[in-house]
């Protein structure tokens, strides 16, 4: 070992005091550099690093506004919100997205290309935004997400609010579904305040009614940490729940209607001629609307648009189809109105020949007046009214009465028929009208063309001496007024309306009406005893139009049975239009509306305390207070505290969607 | 012979300082740490503390020319020690550094070394003294410095094996080198660095996305970059006051990588703002101008060398570690010495301390 340094004397043993001095500067140096470097940051850049570190910590998510519920006239629950989780994917917390592809698609049993496609069509929004990736998702789904936390932190679940519809498809196309807002309404003005992910009503009161329905979303802004974890909250403005809405529709009604409809393909519906208050309205076939309402599997949703009974048309305001003798009410009206057909007297020998054409009736109903050309519902006597008034009189008053323009009704997408004229066909066809085809048009046959619903508002006018009502779906005075009057001004010539009838006219009509139900009637079959019901059938001619062809047809060709009826005769209480695509004579149609009329008259007494049995049994009735002709289920719930049938369904299906579809009604006709 | 100088002479003043720079570091530790799993982390500081300062004052007892005339063999012990961590060491995140002693006591020789490290300059360099530095004195002191550097780069631990450097530096600026052989120095350190950077493979992957996130931290905002960043944020959302203990949100929210170690001036800067950084700043720099003087006091010249190797390596942490921070640096995994969370790093700067201290009270002997 080197002798310690200590001991090497003679040397200098002081380090220069100008190198300390100088380190003594360098020292100052460093820290006032260090400064600097603070300063850049803290004093000079501090606005915009604030605003960094506010958005790394706060992020908002949306409260989501629950749906408002749908009542029906009663206030019994039609469509209500049932709680579900949803999957959403937070994008700032992918680490590499297409490594994870293959476990998320595993977990929640998605493809990957559809994990894909959400993510495309969600690109353009801001990152920090959370998408949803997959709505209702099942428990084990939910497990799987939490049981992966650590390796997909970029999955989240969320409770949200799902629609929950009745079970079978009932009152569907009244009501309506749910959706997320499709790509191209969002490019539409109407949709501007929409963003991706919105669930919007897409058809029905639900589309008509979103901006009540929807409420307004609130948002929460939390705190959360680089894990994105939520520790805390800053503030939040709450959401605005939907309005809740109530139906014009009775749900007894309604059951009845769906029940006297299964099985066939057309529509009914049944409305207040006094205020236009739509009771019952049912399209068939129909849908399941809860399939919507979470994401639509493909297969189910070919199997809807592939079926040629069109089951998503809501065929009460959307088939437009020659009304048949149906508008035979209009024919008689304008001839009355005009002063010919009070003396007319027609011989009918099965039929009769105009410009040269011979014209077939079904029966050889001999010396026919107006008081028997109704409720015989003669050919014959039409074809010669019609050539008498000719076609532009008839279309002045059909055009009276609403035909060939929307009623107004609140439901989206109405059809507005078609009423022949001279002009129309100038217009439409560019031709001259023929004469001659004025003959079919006297038997609603030809080009006239009408919807369910225009059918049912044109014969409460002329029931309740020309005070024609706009159909509606929900109260009036329970939107706001400004969304009532929009409604409204957006069908001009529709809506509520008066037009002058002399008395003895409309009478003479009802009263022939009623004889339609009347022994001898067309609709005789269909006669309510104790209760005073009228009605006109209609057998419309598919495919040949050449008028009066007595063959039916058959399958596809045959033709549409139609029949309108109300009660009572005159300022009707209940106006019910029954529409059975292909159902052959219209006297088929008459039952069925019999069947609502029963229901609706029976409990309007029952309710005004004053029931009379039904006098006389009628075929498959039970002995029972009961008198309504559809045959009792043999599983009857007897709602005692009032409770729907539906509410029953509903229960039943809280599993979700996820119930079978297809299952045919069985809920019981509650006991009013 | 040299009479005992007692504790009258003992540096209360920067005892003082250091214990205010202490407790700052506790009450921060304790902020950083207040929601984590880490939360019992300013109670163990406060428990390093303790050991640090008794060992101080025992440390402060031995006279320094002991230490200096033990310190080859105290060198060699430490290098073996580094070899030893190489062989046997816990690897923990990738690199072995510390010695597994058992009742969970880790030793990180890395750090002890640096003290040693001082220790041997100074002896070194005192034998040099009163003339002219040679090439060949220059090389022996780079080799002296060199093997353990090599040795703790292997580890690998880019941050500590910096550390040995300043000490160095400050041996050859104090040793009397010539401004033409610095020139050689950094012209031939330059070529070596620049070779190095060149080829790209004596850096780990990690060290090598560092330098790239320093020189462009947006390129990667959820890797390396993501440190920088977050850190800068901290720094520069404190504003001039702070926003309050406890309250800073990229502290509490786990934004800003650990708080309570390397990031812990961020920590502070953000919840007290550019005066309480600029405040701790000066504290640093009145502990090292009262180290300086101390350093001017001594007796003789290791005692000088000591504590200028001492105010090397504290003023290269402050830069290396505080110049990160505000993203002036890349990220080297320095801590900041009498701030940052650990045991080792306040064992190191309290046994200095304690040399220093003996130092000090030894100044009037002769």
């Amino acid at each position: 070992m080197e002798p310690t340094p200590e001991r090497r004397i003679g040397r200098e043993e002081k380090v220069a005091t100008g190198k300390l001095h100088a380190t003594q500067y360098l020292v100052a140096l460093v820290l006032l550099l260090l400064a600097t470097g603070m300063w850049r940051l803290q004093v000079l850049g501090a606005e915009g690093y604030k605003q960094l570190a506010e958005a790394n910590r706060i992020r908002k998510t949306a409260i989501l506004a629950p749906r408002g519920k749908i009542f029906d006239r009663e206030g019994r629950i039609l469509v209500d919100n049932y709680p579900s989780v949803e999957c959403f994917l937070l994008r700032d917390q992918v680490k590499d997205l297409k490594a994870d592809l293959p476990l998320i698609g595993k977990g929640l049993h998605m493809q990957e290309q559809d994990i894909l496609a959400v993510l495309k069509k969600y690109q353009l929004e801001p990152k920090y935004e959370a998408i949803p990736l997959k709505q209702d998702i099942t428990p084990d789904e939910q497990a799987f997400i939490e049981a992966h936390r650590n390796e997909l932190p970029e999955l989240e679940t969320r409770d949200v609010q799902r629609r929950l519809y009745p079970r079978d498809g009932f009152a569907a196309h009244l009501i309506g579904y749910v959706g997320e807002v499709s790509e191209q309404d969002l490019n539409s003005p109407k949709f501007e305040f929409y963003e991706p992910g919105d669930v919007v009503g897409k058809s029905g009161v639900e589309e008509m009614y979103d901006a009540l329905l929807r409420g307004t979303d609130g948002s929460r802004d939390v705190i959360v940490n680089s894990h994105g974890k939520e520790v805390g909250q800053l503030g939040q403005q709450m959401a605005k729940p939907g309005t809740d809405l109530r139906l014009t529709i009775d749900l007894d009604l309604q059951t009845v209607a769906e029940r006297a409809m299964e099985g066939k393909n057309g529509a009914l519906v049944a409305m207040d001629p006094h205020t236009g208050e739509i009771l019952a309205m049912v399209s068939r076939p129909t849908f399941d609307p809860n399939q919507f309402a979470v994401r639509l599997t493909r297969s189910y949703w070919s199997q809807i648009v592939s079926d040629p009974d069109h089951p998503l048309m809501n065929k009460a305001i959307q088939a437009q189809l020659a009304p048949g003798s149906t508008f035979k009410i209009i024919m008689s009206l304008a001839g009355l109105e005009e002063g010919v057909a009070q003396a007319m007297r027609v011989n009918c020998a099965g039929g009769g020949t105009f410009f040269g054409h011979f014209f077939g009736c079904d029966k050889h109903h001999g010396m026919v007046d107006i008081n028997h050309a109704i409720p015989w519902s003669c050919d014959t006597f039409y074809y010669t009214l019609a050539e008498k008034l000719g076609i532009d009189t008839i279309a002045k008053y059909a055009t009276e009465v609403g035909l060939s323009q929307k009623t107004g009704i609140d439901l989206p997408d109405e059809a507005s028929g078609t009423m022949p004229s001279t002009a129309w066909k100038l217009k439409t066809q560019h031709e001259k009208w023929y004469a001659g085809e004025v003959i079919s048009v006297g038997i609603g046959q030809g080009a006239v063309q009408v919807t369910p619903v225009q059918l049912a508002r044109a014969l409460s006018g002329i029931a309740s001496g020309g005070v024609l009502k706009r159909p509606h779906v929900v109260f009036a005075n329970e939107v706001p007024p400004q969304m009532e009057s929009a409604l409204i001004s957006s069908y001009p010539g529709s809506g509520d309306r008066t037009i002058p009838l002399s008395p003895e006219n409309w009478e003479t009509i009802t009263d022939a009406m009623a004889d339609a139900l009347g022994p001898g009637g067309t609709a005789g079959a269909a006669h309510l005893e104790g209760i005073d019901f009228a009605g006109k059938t209609g057998t419309a001619q598919v495919v040949s139009h050449s008028a009066g062809a007595t063959s039916l047809g058959a399958g596809k060709e045959r033709a549409n049975a139609w029949f309108v009826g109300m009660s009572p005769r005159r300022n009707p209480d209940i106006v019910v239009a029954v529409l059975w695509e292909h159902g052959g004579w219209g006297a088929g149609s008459a039952p069925v509306a019999a069947q609502v009329v029963n229901a609706f008259i029976t409990k309007q007494r029952k309710r005004a305390g004053n029931l009379r049995l039904a006098d006389g049994p009628q075929p498959g009735d039970s002995p029972t207070q009961d008198s309504q002709p559809a045959p009792r289920p043999a599983k009857t719930v007897a709602t005692e505290r009032n409770e729907s049938p539906v509410m029953d369904g509903v229960r039943t299906a809280s599993t979700g969607p996820h119930a079978k579809p297809g299952v045919t009604t069985s809920s019981p006709i509650p006991q009013p | 012979m040299r009479r005992f100088s007692s504790f009258r002479d003992f540096d209360w003043m920067l005892l003082t300082l250091v214990l205010l720079m202490s407790l700052i570091s506790v009450l921060e530790i304790k902020s950083a740490t207040l929601h984590t799993k880490f939360h019992g982390f300013g109670q163990k500081q406060l428990g390093f503390l303790v050991v640090g300062l008794v060992l101080m004052f025992l440390v402060s007892m031995i006279d320094y020319h002991r230490l200096v005339d033990i310190a080859p063999w105290a060198y060699g012990i430490g290098v073996l020690g580094l070899v030893a961590v190489l062989a046997v060491g816990q690897k923990v995140l990738g690199a072995r550094r510390w010695i597994n002693l058992g009742g969970g006591v880790h030793f990180q020789p890395s750090e002890w070394v640096k003290l040693l490290l001082i220790l041997m300059v100074a002896r070194y360099f005192w034998g040099l003294i009163g003339r002219e530095l040679s090439w060949a004195d220059i090389g022996k002191a780079f080799a002296l410095v060199c093997v353990p550097m090599a040795l703790v780069l292997k580890q690998p631990d880019l941050g500590t094996a910096l550390t040995y450097f300043p000490v160095l530096i400050a041996g050859l600026f104090l040793g009397g080198i010539r401004v033409k052989q610095v020139l050689i120095l950094v012209l031939g350190l330059c070529v070596l660095g620049l070779g190095a950077y060149l080829s790209g493979k004596r850096l780990k992957p990690y060290q090598q996305a560092r330098i790239n996130s320093f020189i462009d931290p947006g390129s990667d905002p959820k890797g390396a970059g993501y440190q920088i960043l977050q850190s800068k944020i901290a720094v520069g959302s404190g504003g001039l006051w702070g926003k309050g203990t406890n309250k800073g949100t990229q502290t509490q929210g786990d934004f800003l990588p650990i708080p309570y170690t390397d990031f812990i001036f961020a920590a502070f800067c953000e919840e007290h703002g550019f005066i309480g950084g600029l405040g701790v700043l000066l504290l640093y720099f009145l502990i090292l101008t009262r180290l300086i003087q101390n350093a001017q006091q001594a007796s003789d010249v290791p005692g000088t060398f000591i504590i200028m190797g001492v105010v090397a390596v504290i003023l290269f942490q402050v830069l290396v570690n505080i110049g990160m921070v505000v993203g002036l640096m890349p990220v080297t995994g320095i801590p900041l010495p009498l701030m940052s969370y650990g045991g080792s790093s306040i064992l190191f700067t309290f046994l200095a301390l304690g040399i220093v201290m003996n130092i000090r009270m030894r100044r009037f002997v002769n």
